[in-house]
């Protein structure tokens, strides 16, 4: 009986972790970029990725939805608006906080990592302010029955419309930033800059619009997965980014941290993993163990993999240069 | 002439003992005349502060400072806190806060490790207390009804051994990888230890879940009880007074340890650690054993201090261990001065004055202006909402505190002296 009832939820789960799987991937490049071009750590992405998400859906609320468009429609320019935004906020970060730490000689590892969770605090605190002051904390995503149609694969597999959207879009984005990495001249100079800022600099490439490319990008997805996660989860508030940021991270790592299909890899193993134990550890515990537990999965996971291949999945073993 | 006037050791020594001397005086009668505006007593607590600050710079004679720190912590502060609970409240906190900051500076400023999840260990320390100095066990172990509060002074020391014990869990697989993997895999542990408190009300009900564990035993109510009988001042300030005490005792062991192991070999490992860790290596330094230790004994002190903070308070819940803490800890080392000692006890006791004087001042005066429906610009007081209030504004403030302080002043207000090994004696401040 209990076996019958674990493979029956089996379509399901799958499915809302790939639904996750997709979001994290699409956080996960922002960070990998960044990483690959700087070899920092964004502290500020996570929250990069909430004010999208706000963003997108306070234009829906008071903008979109009321208008006659297709729910196809609304949500593209939704995307739209929360890309812009997020990326101006990724710039004003790179601009304001990273960028005179890097101006300035000596300064060691530790200060961008400090600042850069100075800055996450602030965006979250002043999103939150804001939003406080026309007296809201948690957005609701609004409801568009569109979005909530269904359709049934099989008699356990029924997917809603929006997951399908989200599968869509996700995988859209994230062919398009691979196309932009790989096959334009600006990608090229972005891989060059990763690979060598001297050298690419001798060759003329300016390292400096290079990395505000890779913030820039970085945060244009984040804002759009910002809006992809309002939709799955049916609401955002100015805390929302911190976990997911989290986990992204830890897929990107996964993946290999500076490697872009490790992070699109990453983000749809953990988001799977994650699913999978949170359905499956209070099933075969007979509730012993909570779903809430699915956190520690991913964090056990993260430390499993930094111990035994700290580089990920994909990434290039590489040797220190003293 | 000014100048030399002060250069001379003498006169510097008078100068600062006066400034102390002022600073008690100020407090002295604030505290009788019963003024409660938390602006003005805050003001005169940073002046406090600062005046021993700088009865500590090193052309004061020892004595003076000596004499000066001894009668402000264990003469003025318990005197002036036996009819203002409110001050010893807030130089408890400062103590308590101060011994955190130190044991994380050990590990941000000496090694040079960030760690996120610091409040876990503290938590850690808080949870032994409050599982085994209450009831909370008496729903597995039937008749089990707490340890009693003479044993928190076995449990302190073990509770220690127990973080510290957490932290070299933790720290043996993470301490492999690259630094910048650490910061995050801390922040990951810290809300693990979140995860836990919150969820290990059941299967079996250890933590009592989101609403905590009320009702933990306090050490020192006997003793207060005996004490208030011949001395005839309330138990529950005896008892603040003992709190205050204990932290404070603390507080300077762990400043004398922390001080003592930063001159020791081991300090030195730990700085090479920081500076270049392939240099440090080569040169045959025990790279993972070394940040291991530093990462158990800042975990170790942490913990210590969660079981003062259990007993003090009486109720602990998860809330009191969220990531906001980590942060705080970290925004006192970073506004001190990373690896400097004097630096973060100075941070702690800004930010704690800051956030339990200066917050809770500007909320109460917004409390009063709504009371009285003032208006502002067209708009009334009445009306702004509650998430407004002043004292929600932590958050902000230590961001934007950090972040300002590494792009203008990376080395703290008190920066870390670097060892020197030739003394510069003809150095003129």
């Amino acid at each position: 009986m209990e076996t019958s009832i674990g493979w029956q939820l089996l379509p399901m789960t799958l499915a809302d972790g790939l639904s996750l799987g997709v979001m994290y991937a699409i956080i996960a490049l922002g960070y990998t970029l960044v990483y690959g071009v700087l070899g920092l750590i964004n502290f500020a992405h996570s929250e990069v990725f909430m004010v999208g998400g706000i963003v997108g859906v306070e234009l829906l609320i008071y903008v979109l939805t009321p208008t006659s468009l297709h729910p196809l429609i609304q949500l593209a320019l939704a995307l739209l608006g929360a890309g812009f935004a997020a990326a101006a906020v990724a710039w004003g970060v790179e601009r304001y906080a990273y960028y005179p730490l890097r101006s300035r000689p000596g300064s060691g590892s530790l200060a961008p990592l400090i600042t850069g969770i100075g800055v996450s605090l602030v965006l979250m605190d002043t999103v939150r302010l804001f939003e406080s002051f026309f007296g809201h904390f948690e957005r609701p995503f609004p409801s568009i029955a569109w979005f909530e149609e269904t359709y049934a694969v099989s008699e356990h597999l029924i997917l809603s419309y929006k997951s399908l959207v989200i599968w869509g879009l996700g995988g859209g984005f994230l062919a398009l930033v691979h196309g932009l990495v790989n096959r334009t001249r600006w990608g090229l100079a972005l891989r060059a800059v990763a690979q060598d800022t001297h050298a690419a600099m001798l060759l003329g490439i300016e390292s400096r619009k290079m990395v505000v490319l890779a913030f820039v990008l970085g945060g244009f997805l984040a804002g759009m997965g910002g809006v992809l996660y309002a939709l799955q989860f049916g609401k955002i508030n100015a805390f929302s980014g911190f976990v997911p940021g989290i986990k992204a991270f830890t897929a990107a790592v996964l993946g290999g941290i500076g490697s872009i299909p490790g992070a699109v890899l990453g983000g749809i193993l953990l988001g799977l993993i994650e699913m999978l134990a949170g359905t499956y550890l209070p099933l075969l515990t007979d509730g012993a163990i909570g779903s809430e537990y699915k956190d520690i999965v991913t964090f056990l996971l993260l430390i499993l993999v930094l111990l035994c291949r700290p580089t990920g999945l994909l990434g290039k073993p590489k040797a220190e240069k003293v | 002439m000014i100048r030399k006037l002060f250069n001379n050791g003498k006169n510097q020594t008078t100068f600062a003992l006066g400034a102390v001397f002022l600073a008690v005086i100020c407090n002295i009668i604030l505290a009788t005349q019963g003024i409660n505006n938390s602006f003005v007593v805050s003001l005169a607590f940073l002046l406090l502060v600062s005046s021993l600050y700088r009865l500590n710079s090193s052309s004061v004679a020892t004595w003076a400072r000596v004499f000066g720190v001894v009668s402000v912590i264990f003469g003025v502060l318990p005197w002036i806190g036996l009819s203002r609970l409110d001050y010893l409240d807030v130089a408890t906190q400062i103590a308590l806060f101060a011994t955190l900051a130190m044991g994380l500076n050990l590990v941000v400023g000496m090694v040079g490790l960030l760690d996120l999840g610091f409040i876990a260990f503290f938590a850690v320390g808080a949870y032994t207390w409050a599982i085994l100095g209450s009831s909370q066990l008496s729903e597995i172990w039937i008749g089990f009804a707490g340890l009693p509060g003479w044993s928190f002074f076995l449990v302190l020391p073990c509770a220690a051994a127990l973080a510290g014990g957490v932290g070299v869990l933790l720290g043996l697989p993470v301490l492999r990888v690259k630094g910048d993997y650490l910061a995050l895999v801390t922040l990951g542990f810290g809300e693990v230890i979140r995860v836990l408190l919150n969820n290990l009300d059941k299967p079996i009900n250890l933590t009592g879940g989101p609403r905590g564990i009320p009702s933990i035993h306090q050490p020192f109510a006997e003793l207060a009880t005996t004490v208030a009988q011949w001395s005839g001042i309330e138990n529950y300030r005896l008892q603040a007074l003992a709190y205050y005490l204990l932290t404070v005792l603390i507080a300077f062991a762990a400043a004398w340890v922390f001080n003592r192991i930063s001159r020791s070999p081991i300090g030195w490992a730990w700085e090479a650690i920081r500076e270049d860790e392939i240099a440090a290596q080569a040169m045959g330094i025990p790279r993972i054993r070394m940040k291991l230790l530093a990462f158990a004994l800042g975990a170790s002190v942490s913990g210590m201090m969660g079981v003062v903070f259990a007993a003090k308070q009486t109720f602990i819940s998860p809330d009191s261990f969220d990531f906001n803490q980590s942060i705080g800890i970290l925004a006192m080392v970073v506004l001190g001065g990373v690896g400097s000692l004097r630096g973060v006890v100075l941070g702690a006791a800004v930010m704690v004055i800051l956030n339990v004087q200066v917050l809770k001042g500007f909320s109460s005066t917004l409390a009063a202006l709504k009371a009285s429906g003032a208006s502002f610009m067209g708009s009334s007081f009445t009306n702004w909402p509650p998430e407004l209030e002043p004292s929600k504004y932590e958050r902000l403030l230590f961001g934007l505190l950090v972040w300002w302080m590494m792009i203008y002043r990376p080395e703290g207000l008190l920066p870390a002296k670097r060892p020197i090994f030739i003394r510069d004696d003809n150095h003129v401040a």
